[in-house]
């Protein structure tokens, strides 16, 4: 079995008054698309610098690629790509320019950076706007350049902290699109994101993670199999009804959760309690049959909905 | 990757099994060029950065002299000569006298420039230093490239400056050009005073256009720049002494046009604002390591 490239044992980051990462565990294989999965604040992307090797973790053990970042941090940084939350590209330079810049900070030479920089532009589709500013592209844009700028090295593993937040549905899938190519080529991601259909869509496992603590570690589906059901039924009656109905519907599907503005039904066949609500008397003003998703499994573990 | 490479990696405590150790070794080999060229690096993105503000530098750099030597050292200067004499401060014209002084505060003011807002901006604004952070550059190399670049700019702004002066017949002194390094000396000791005060702001909220008031202005005025210190009553001449400034544009009258003063305080001078350059080039590495380390 190969080595693994992430080893996390009880990691644990303290700032003076509150803990955000709080003894977490897992593995990372070399070519694995993996997840952190998490609400804001839940630690994930001080997870994600612990790994970067730019956060000294206050406890626990931490081998990034084979080495431990507190003495290595340059040797493991070598070999990561990184992709912020917050766009950091140089505003001042020219989109090519922060390409140029970033490979050099790797001891690359002059003229490979510049090979690079342009199969990187191509790959990102921006080949057109190498010599706009930065300021000039958009959302999306800059999101592409800064996942260009992050492959300009030999890296061995690229992490995305939150890389398709405050994207436009077509903007993120094409980024998506980027994404997948790379995991086809091998390359091994570490994604955090508080998006159900971007853990669905990138990660071959994940661990869903709340108040710094892992409350569950699996693939997508197997987590889906294991803390929901196949389908799950929505009905709203309007908020003030809501209370009253639940009472009538106990023992309808697998578990019924009631929230603030919405009824869910989990169970194998979301048509057939609606059948049977029906049967029952029951009206709702909207209904929806859809499959079940990592929020239902996020909200079974932890209560809450992941975007509040 | 070279037996070095190997060797270091072994130093450093590897497991034995020869796997882990080419792994490491591989890294320590990839990082190596950056460990020991990281600055120049970071040195070379801030020239970049410059160049899209060349047209600002070469315009400020070129005219500044040119107003304040004009302005100052010859149209004030008719009147200061003209009511005491050809030798009217110090046994030199005042042309002669100011010069100096002038360079040197050319020096801050590129320092107040480059080592403000830019820092601000690159920790907060447009924060590019944690994307340098997040590539095999350390901390402490952000700032030794910034100096860097920020050195070569004064240096540049400096001999020009120095040019000037010959050409308006400032400089009788043979050794007068060390006034450019000894202006480059000053504006980096006070900028990296500068420079660590401005990391430890977390927001700008008028503090560094207080600093251009409060602190830089007045420290060009009592300074000795425009007229000895001494002539300042003695409750405000600690002013000069504390005032980097002060040191430099003494030490730079020197060698431009010969000022006596003992050995020792010349002495004093350069041991001044090499101690400061160190203690400001080392807090503002240390304050840069904290705050990337979040």
């Amino acid at each position: 079995m190969p080595e693994p490239v992430i080893v996390a044992q009880n990691l644990v980051k303290r700032y003076q008054d509150f803990v955000a990462v709080d003894g977490i565990s897992f593995e990372v294989a070399p070519g694995e698309s993996f997840g952190l999965l998490g609400p804001n604040g839940a630690g994930k992307s001080t997870t994600m610098r612990m790994i970067g090797a730019v956060s000294t973790r206050t406890s626990g053990k931490l081998s990034v690629l084979g080495l431990d970042p507190n003495g290595y941090g340059p040797e493991i940084r070598s070999q990561l790509g990184v992709v912020p939350q917050e766009n950091n590209l140089d505003m001042e330079l020219r989109v090519r320019e922060n390409l140029m810049v970033y490979g050099r900070y790797f001891g690359l030479p002059h003229a490979r950076v510049a090979r690079r920089a342009d199969e990187l532009l191509e790959f990102a589709q921006l080949e057109d706007k190498a010599t706009a500013k930065v300021d000039d592209l958009s959302g999306g844009m800059k999101r592409r350049l800064t996942i260009a700028r992050a492959l300009i090295n030999d890296l061995r593993m690229l992490l995305l902290d939150e890389p398709t937040t405050g994207l436009d549905p077509q903007a993120r899938h094409i980024l998506w699109d980027r994404l997948f190519r790379l995991k086809e080529q091998g390359t091994t991601l570490l994604v955090t994101t508080h998006y159900m259909d971007e853990a669905e869509q990138l990660c071959d496992r994940l661990v869903v993670v709340d108040k710094g603590r892992i409350m569950a570690e699996g693939s997508p589906a197997d987590l889906i199999r294991r803390y929901s059901s196949r389908e799950v039924l929505e009905v709203r009656f309007g908020s003030t009804q809501n209370a009253e109905v639940a009472g009538r519907i106990q023992g309808f599907g697998e578990r019924v959760d009631v929230l603030p503005d919405r009824i869910l039904v989990y169970s194998d066949s979301g048509e057939n309690e609606l059948e049977r609500m029906t049967a029952a008397g029951l009206r709702p003003i909207t209904s929806l049959v859809r499959r079940s998703s990592l929020e239902d499994v996020f909200l079974r573990l932890t209560g809450r909905n992941l975007i509040e | 990757m070279s037996a070095n490479d190997v060797g270091r990696a072994r130093d450093a405590g590897a497991a034995s099994d020869s796997i882990r150790l080419e792994t490491l070794a591989a890294a320590v080999a990839a990082a190596a060029r950056t460990r020991r060229y990281g600055s120049w690096y970071v040195a070379e993105h801030r020239f970049r950065v410059m160049r899209s503000y060349a047209q600002t530098v070469l315009f400020t750099a070129i005219g500044s002299p040119l107003v304040y030597l004009y302005a100052m050292g010859v149209g004030l200067a008719s009147l200061v000569d003209g009511n005491l004499g050809d030798n009217a401060v110090n046994g030199v014209s005042y042309l002669t006298f100011l010069a100096p002084a002038l360079l040197a505060s050319s020096a801050i003011a590129v320092a107040s420039e480059e080592f403000t807002y830019p820092i601000m901006l690159g920790f907060k604004w447009n924060p590019t230093f944690f994307g340098m952070n997040a590539t095999s550059i350390q901390p402490g190399q952000i700032i030794n490239g910034i100096v860097i670049s920020v050195a070569a700019r004064m240096l540049l702004t400096c001999t020009i400056y120095y040019v000037f002066m010959l050409v308006f017949g400032a400089v009788p002194g043979a050794l007068g050009v060390v006034a450019v390094l000894v202006a480059l000396l000053t504006g980096l000791a006070f900028g990296v005073l500068v420079m660590a005060y401005t990391i430890t702001l977390k927001d700008d909220t008028g503090q560094l256009a207080m600093m251009q008031r409060f602190v830089i202005l007045p420290m060009t005025l009592f300074s000795g720049t425009f007229f000895p210190l001494d002539l300042l009553p003695p409750y405000l001449q600690w002013i000069g002494w504390i005032s980097p400034l002060w040191h430099g544009t003494e030490l730079s009258r020197v060698f431009a046009y010969g000022m006596t003063e003992p050995i020792w305080l010349s002495l004093v001078h350069v041991l001044y604002l090499a101690a400061l350059l160190a203690i400001g080039w080392v807090w503002a590495r240390r304050l840069t390591v904290r705050r990337l380390n979040k």
